[in-house]
């Protein structure tokens, strides 16, 4: 299993899909660790009754049907499916709708989910998603990009309520894939995937949303600064390590 | 007294307590999934994303949060039929009944074994194919299958990258490129006119010997050739700290003369692996020049490739490509050498200069703006998000919380 994640973390971004499915064949019987430990670029599908669409994931799948957060209904269509209970399916409508706003304010576009279940211990799991495809063709704006996906899962582990706090653990994936292809640069493909950690013990006077926002907001920040030293950063060092930029070595020819 | 469970809510019942979501699991597994994948996808219970998710593993010695158990279904059903205590471990020969409801566990065949393993050795980024060959010996669980992809996926492997490998006794270094290879392991290093005997798997040269007539060029092109490699040796040893060069006659090397078009090729090649800062990278370039006899021209072709692999705490990747061409005339060995060492130089650098300057414009015009843009976030928005944050763009300031004073932040 440690193998296997090794191999995960070398293989080129681009074939997450690829290498996971060959793991999974070769490994059937971690196919649940594997899958919930290795993040995979998040897909969508239109829930038709909602006219929405919303991004599918481990986390709203049933057999092979996917869950709406917009309709709780599953696609393609299953009598009985899982459902959060009516408390949690309304926290979950209403965590839809403030993220569906958070994610116009940042991103100007792209598409949200969040999904909610109970888990064992009292306390509930929260996801939230946001899929970006910021390429030419697509939502982008500002049209550079051949290719530019952003896709964050944000998972969130909501403990029971103790003394009016609650204990959150928040474990962020965000994949990023950038593409330019012009005529002086040729090619250029920067992708990958980074993951952190955040807990904190919250009280919940104002309510499970509000906290969970706020460290979502954060996180983010804080991701999107170290995307880009580790993204931008590491990898741009890494190259002029391998050769210095011009000014640096200046060519020498003798006279002849 | 134990507590009481929404799904169990009398403890005295003797029937152990099955929550709703082991239940629907269960029942998901009967029911199947129709697609290919379905050996990977089935058995995943939502118990399972709560296990320590991690930052990854971090080196190679230092282990992820040890993986449960497998589960086995087998087991999971005989369970939920016989409600017994009974442990969830695999148990043992009892299949029984159960048996037909699994779905077959599709045995990968040798050659589908082979064929996986290979696909993650070439895919491996520039210095780290040991470590990935490690990992897919585990994963595979084959070492026949394992074997041979290892043989084929290798030299390609090799060749793509062009390792630069050391020669016994001293003889200098090898490059392990397809200009150079004579035979499957045997490869020539022109500067030396030696032919270093590679293992491929292993990545070391166990032999060297001298080459022989017929391997080398001609003495016409041979002085071409080496007053090139001479150039171009010295504009590598100013610009790359670690690169390695090579020149090679790749068309016509047994020209005698003037009157007929030849070609060669310069390779260069500079690497720096440092695992334990968890980031390696590449750059290789490819010129091919053609000595146009007739029109006393020299065409070249240049192919650049640079690598990054970042990993410390996720998985990051640069891969660019890029070509261009030119051309200059036709003269002596020497004067040719240095207008073309030139033109490589002045190419690879303005490359460099694009390189960064994608980097520079990327974040700024692409990534900050268009897939993420910081702006005010709206306080207490729809009066539910009590946000007393508010970012001003990339600054943050931080109001004084109750946030700040809980433990684990």
């Amino acid at each position: 299993m440690e193998a296997a994640l090794g191999l995960m973390r070398r293989m080129p971004p681009k074939h997450t899909e690829t290498a996971l499915s060959a793991l999974l064949s070769l490994l059937p019987r971690h196919s649940s660790d594997l899958l919930s430990q290795v993040d995979q670029p998040l897909q969508v599908l239109c829930d038709i009754d909602g006219g929405k669409e919303f991004i599918l994931c481990e986390y709203n799948r049933d057999a092979d049907s996917y869950r709406s957060p917009w309709s709780s209904k599953y696609h393609p269509p299953l009598e009985d499916g899982t459902q959060p209970s009516p408390e949690l399916r309304k926290l979950e409508i209403e965590a839809n709708e403030i993220f569906a706003i958070y994610r116009d304010q940042y991103y100007e576009g792209g598409i949200s989910s969040v999904y909610m279940w109970e888990d064992d211990n009292e306390g509930f799991v929260a996801c939230f998603l946001i899929k970006k495809d910021g390429s030419k063709t697509a939502h982008g704006r500002r049209g550079y990009l051949e290719e530019g996906a952003w896709d964050a899962i944000h998972v969130i582990e909501v403990g029971p309520e103790e003394d009016g706090t609650a204990h959150y653990c928040l474990t962020s994936t965000v994949m990023l894939s950038l593409t330019t292809d012009d005529e002086s640069s040729g090619t250029f493909s920067l992708s990958g995937s980074i993951r952190r950690q955040m807990n904190m013990d919250l009280s919940v006077a104002e309510g499970h949303l509000c906290n969970m926002g706020r460290m979502i907001e954060e996180m983010e920040s804080k991701m999107r600064n170290s995307l880009d030293q580790v993204y931008f950063g590491k990898t741009k060092e890494m190259v002029c390590t391998l050769r210095p930029p011009a000014e640096v070595t200046q060519m020498r020819m003798p006279e002849s | 007294m134990p507590r009481l469970h929404r799904n169990n809510p009398d403890p005295t019942l003797t029937k152990p307590k099955i929550s709703r979501i082991e239940f629907n699991w269960y029942r998901r597994a009967r029911l199947g999934t129709r697609d290919g994948l379905s050996l990977g996808r089935r058995g995943h219970t939502h118990r399972n994303h709560f296990s320590p998710r991690g930052t990854g593993p971090h080196a190679d010695d230092e282990a992820p949060p040890p993986p449960r158990a497998p589960f086995s279904l087998l087991s999971f059903s005989l369970y939920l039929r016989n409600p017994q205590p009974h442990s969830l471990s695999s148990s043992g020969g009892t299949a029984g009944a159960m048996a037909e409801e699994d779905a077959p566990e599709v045995e990968l065949s040798g050659e589908q074994k082979k064929e996986i393993a290979k696909w993650f050795l070439l895919h491996s980024p520039g210095g780290e194919i040991q470590y990935v060959a490690k990992d897919v010996r585990s994963v595979l669980d084959d070492d026949g299958a394992y074997g041979e992809a290892a043989s084929e996926a290798f030299p390609a492997y090799n060749k793509a990258q062009m390792i630069c490998l050391d020669m016994p006794r001293g003889m200098g270094e090898v490059l392990i490129t397809s200009f150079g290879e004579l035979e499957e392991n045997q490869f020539l290093d022109p500067r030396t006119a030696q032919v270093g005997i590679v293992d491929h798997v292993k990545q070391v040269c166990t032999d060297v010997r001298p080459a022989t007539d017929e391997e080398l060029p001609s003495p016409y092109i041979e002085e071409f050739r080496c007053a090139l490699d001479a150039e171009v040796l010295k504009y590598v040893g100013e610009a790359y700290p670690k690169g390695v060069c090579s020149v090679y006659s790749t068309k016509g090397k047994d020209v005698e003369g003037p009157g007929s078009d030849f070609e060669l090729a310069v390779v260069i090649q500079a690497a720096r692996n440092s695992p334990q800062n968890f980031c390696t990278g590449s750059w290789r370039s490819v010129w091919n020049i053609e000595f146009k006899d007739d029109i006393q021209i020299l065409e070249l072709r240049g192919k650049m490739q640079v690598g990054a692999h970042y990993f410390e705490e996720g998985n990051v990747q640069l891969d660019t490509k890029h070509e261009c061409k030119d051309s200059t005339i036709f003269q002596s060995p020497e004067d040719c050498a240095i207008s073309i060492a030139s033109i490589i130089c002045h190419h690879e650098t303005e490359y460099l200069g694009s390189l960064e300057a994608s980097y520079t414009n990327l974040p700024d015009n692409t990534f900050k703006v268009t897939i993420y843009f910081p702006r005010y976030f709206i306080k207490d928005l729809l009066g539910r998000f009590h946000g007393i944050l508010t970012y001003l763009l990339l600054e943050r300031h931080e109001l004084d919380f109750p946030l700040k004073k809980s433990a684990g932040y």
